[in-house]
């Protein structure tokens, strides 16, 4: 009912909720319905109308503003795709440059895909391809051989150009990086990867002259080179000091001619002058006449010689100068101060041959003046003569006559006004004759002086030009000698360099060898450890083995001490325990036994140690130890006695407990008959809870020695019945409680002495 | 002895019940003739006064054990 009740509430509330939802639910639906036509058809049109705004709105600004595009396209996912579509790619993204990078830098791995080279030349060759193929050229060979600097060179460049925005100039002739650029920026431009190494120009290329040489080789070739320089060097100075010597000797012998032709041409001259001038008597003067004679072969003949030297002077010292400049033509620089040295000698030999020379040619000229004056001074005198002779043709020789001498003398008066009338044109035509003299001697002064100065030019711009040597050598000199410094500096570096690095590898190998040294002897130590550590623990194992034993030994002896007194006491227990229950059994009928005290403390005292027995025995009830307990025949005869008394009051409990109920108690025993004995059933039902049933099945119980069940039986009694009886139950669960204690301590004597009987 | 306790009581009541009877009867034949000239209602009041004192006492001492005193606590165990 309770449940037809709920259900009916149940459905009751359902349809009031119901009836009360359905109308306004079906209210909202109509309203949304109703409204949805013109609502929802606004609300999808203004969100679509905002949608496209918005977007529209996105993509102008990042058209106009790539920070913002790029910005946008980060965040949001497909965005990118999306304004590439609108827009075309981002020109500003770091992105795309970035994966430009990683394409460019992919050249070292496809220099060897012809296609792409091939490609490539054919875009170099529709833009300028001299220039970029002397430039490949140029650039194939540092790339073949460094192609980790081409690779980082590239990757900047690569970077730059990725950057920046410059259109790409070809430059003609230009460095291995704006070369590089240039390859970079047609790529940029073609979108494709540059092959900076073309095929050809592998092809092409020696990897020779680039290739580092071992260094063995190097010195072998230094040496070699030395070798050669010195040989050079040896043969040069030889052939230089040989054909200094001999155009010195050459020179010198010159020289020397020139000074003898000078000397005679001096001494020439001076006799023609002396011939000339002196007024010597004749004898002398034949023999002067001779002299001068002797002089003249001789000096005729030492200028023949001074010619012929200072020929043989300049041939020698022709020879020298190719000498030289064979010797300047090798590369070999010790030659040059020989050079230098040789130059030097040769200007001052060619100077002083040339001096020689124009002192010879300045005594010539003064020899030809004299000879000049010597032959005008004969020519007069032999025009006088000839006069003398037309105007006296038989004087010959004999100058005696004295008209003769006065014809003589107006002749020679005659010949005088003629003179002084020659004299007189003379000095008319002095002026026209000096200027033309002048002339002369200006044209003979200029040509001697254009000579002069050619000369002087050559041996000033000689001069010059061995000043400039020798100050070339010089400052070779020193720059050698600050080089030398400067290596000498290096070298001294490089060896502090090296001892450092030695004494940093000393470090290290020292270390290492004392790590290898201490490990070894870690090793040995720990082996000479385990040795020691494998005797000791032999040894100690026999120890302990010894040690066990006779600990086994001396257990195996205290045990027996042990067992043999656990079993005394285990015997004593048994017999204490055999006591008690003697003790029990001295139950006189309706008299107890007696106190079990003693026999108790008996047990105590004989299993001071034994726990278990303590606690049994303690577990005794104060009455037993005091009193004793009644025998199980005392107590039957006692229920016996009892039963009728609870047959009586068997009606009798907290609610009936009146007299009339006693009466009718009474009443009831009197006429009530049950079995004395009734087997008591295995389960017990609420009819087996009768009083007279229980007292039958307790009676029956006690005929059969079960006090335990028996006080069961009278346990279930209730009321006065059991107020009855209450004495004989607590006296018989005192014997039972006893008994079972004694038996609990029989049981556990005769276990333990069990136990400690040992097998013979 | 728990069993022989009722023995006790019915001893008591028995004599209580005598004493009370011939206590009645006396103090009725005492009335009765005293004051009551005779009638034998007395001592019959009187018998059945004390047959019903001694009833009642009896009954009052065999129920004695089931009676909880106000005094006592609700839990307490009476201690005999």
């Amino acid at each position: 009912m309770l449940r037809v009740f709920l259900r009916g509430a149940n459905t009751k509330a359902q349809k009031c909720l119901y009836g009360r939802a359905h109308p306004t639910n079906l209210q909202h639906h109509r309203h949304y319905t109703s409204g949805e036509s013109s609502g929802a058809a606004k609300v999808v049109a203004v969100g679509l109308v905002t949608l496209g705004s918005s977007i529209g709105g996105t993509v102008l600004y990042a058209k106009w503003d790539p920070k913002f595009r790029t910005a946008v396209e980060k965040n949001i996912p497909y965005s990118d795709w999306l304004l590439g579509m609108a827009l075309g790619p981002n020109p500003y993204s770091p992105v795309t440059a970035h994966k430009k990078q990683v394409e460019l830098s992919q050249p070292p791995s496809m220099m060897t895909e012809e296609s792409r080279s091939s490609k490539i030349k054919k875009e170099k060759n529709i833009k300028e391809e001299p220039s970029v193929s002397t430039a490949s050229e140029t650039t194939s060979a540092p790339v073949y051989s460094a192609q980790s600097i081409e690779e980082s060179s590239a990757e900047a460049s690569h970077i730059i150009s990725a950057i920046s925005e410059v259109p790409s100039v070809p430059a003609p002739h230009d460095t291995e990086a704006a070369v590089l650029t240039e390859e970079c920026k047609e790529c940029h431009h073609h979108g494709d990867t540059p092959v900076p190494a073309m095929v050809e120009a592998v092809d092409s290329m020696t990897e020779g002259p680039l290739k580092e040489r071992p260094a063995e080789e190097v010195t072998a070739r230094l040496a070699q080179q030395e070798q050669e320089d010195q040989d050079i060097l040896a043969s040069v100075s030889a052939s230089l000091e040989e054909s200094l010597a001999s155009s010195a000797k050459t020179t010198l012998q010159a020289i020397g001619a020139q000074e003898a032709a000078l000397q005679a041409i001096g001494s020439h001259t001076h006799k023609l002058k002396e011939a000339m001038e002196a007024e010597v008597p004749p004898d002398q003067k034949s023999a002067q006449w001779r002299d001068l004679e002797t002089a003249l072969a001789e000096r005729r003949s030492t200028v023949n010689d001074a010619g012929a030297a200072l020929l043989k002077a300049r041939d020698a010292l022709d020879s020298l100068r190719s000498v030289i400049d064979k010797a300047k033509e090798s590369k070999v620089a010790a030659v040059q101060p020989l050079v230098l040295a040789a130059e030097e000698n040769l200007h001052s030999m060619v100077v002083d041959l040339d001096q020689a020379v124009t002192k010879v040619q300045s005594a010539e000229s003064e020899a030809k003046i004299v000879s000049q004056y010597t032959e005008l001074v004969n020519e007069a005198k032999r025009q006088f003569q000839k006069e003398l002779s037309s105007l006296t043709p038989e004087i010959q020789a004999n100058w005696k006559g004295l008209n003769d001498l006065n014809a003589l003398i107006a002749h020679a008066h005659r010949r005088i006004d003629q003179l002084n009338r020659e004299l007189a044109e003379q000095r008319v035509r002095e002026q026209v004759h000096i200027e033309a003299a002048l002339e002369q001697q200006k044209l003979e002064d200029q040509k001697a002086l254009d000579k002069a100065v050619h000369t002087a030019t050559q041996h000033s711009k000689e001069e010059a030009r061995l000043e400039q040597e020798r100050k070339l050598s010089e400052l070779r000199e020193v720059m050698e000698a600050e080089m030398r410094t400067q290596l000498r500096r290096q070298a001294a570096a490089h060896t502090d360099h090296l001892r450092d690095i030695l004494k940093v590898q000393e470090q290290e190998l020292r270390s290492e060898a004392e790590q290898v040294l201490n490990s070894k002897m870690l090793e040995q130590e720990t082996h000479y450890r385990q040795l020691t550590q494998e005797q000791l623990d032999n040894f100690t194992l026999d120890m302990n083995a010894a040690y066990a034993r006779l600990k086994g030994m001396e257990e195996a002896i205290d045990s027996h001490v042990i067992a043999e007194e656990e079993a005394r006491k285990a015997h004593q227990l048994w017999l204490s325990v055999e006591a008690l229950s003697y003790t029990l059994k001295t139950a006189g009928s309706d008299l107890p036994t007696k106190p079990l005290e003693s026999a108790v403390q008996a047990i105590q005292d004989s299993c001071c140690n034994n726990e278990f027995a303590l606690a049994l025995a303690s577990a005794l009830p104060e009455e037993s130890l005091r009193r004793g307990v009644y025998s199980e025949a005392s107590l039957r005869s006692r229920f016996n006695s009892l039963r009728s008394m609870v047959r009586r009051v068997a009606l009798i409990d907290e609610s009936h407990n009146s007299l009339y109920q006693y009466f009718l108690s009474y009443l009831q025993a009197a006429l009530l008959f049950e079995e004395k004995q009734a087997m008591p059933p295995t389960q017990l039902t609420n009819e087996d809870l009768d009083p007279f049933k229980l007292l039958s099945y307790a009676s029956y119980c006690l005929e059969h020695e079960d006090l335990e069940l028996a006080a069961k039986f009278v346990n279930q009694l209730r009321g006065e019945a059991r107020r009855v009886v209450q004495d004989w139950l607590t006296e018989a669960r005192l014997t039972l409680e006893t008994r079972q204690v004694v038996t609990l301590l029989s049981a556990y004597a005769n276990a333990v002495g069990l136990g400690t009987t040992q097998a013979p | 002895m728990s069993e022989k306790e009722l023995g006790k009581k019915w001893d008591r009541c028995l004599a209580d019940c005598a004493v009370k009877v011939g206590a009645g009867l006396g103090l009725g034949v005492v009335f009765s003739v005293v004051f009551f000239k005779r009638h034998t209602w007395p001592i019959s009041f009187g018998l059945g006064t004390g047959l019903g004192m001694a009833y009642s006492n009896c009954q009052n001492d065999l129920r004695s054990h089931y009676l909880l005193h106000r005094s006592m606590k609700v839990g307490w165990t009476k201690q005999q």
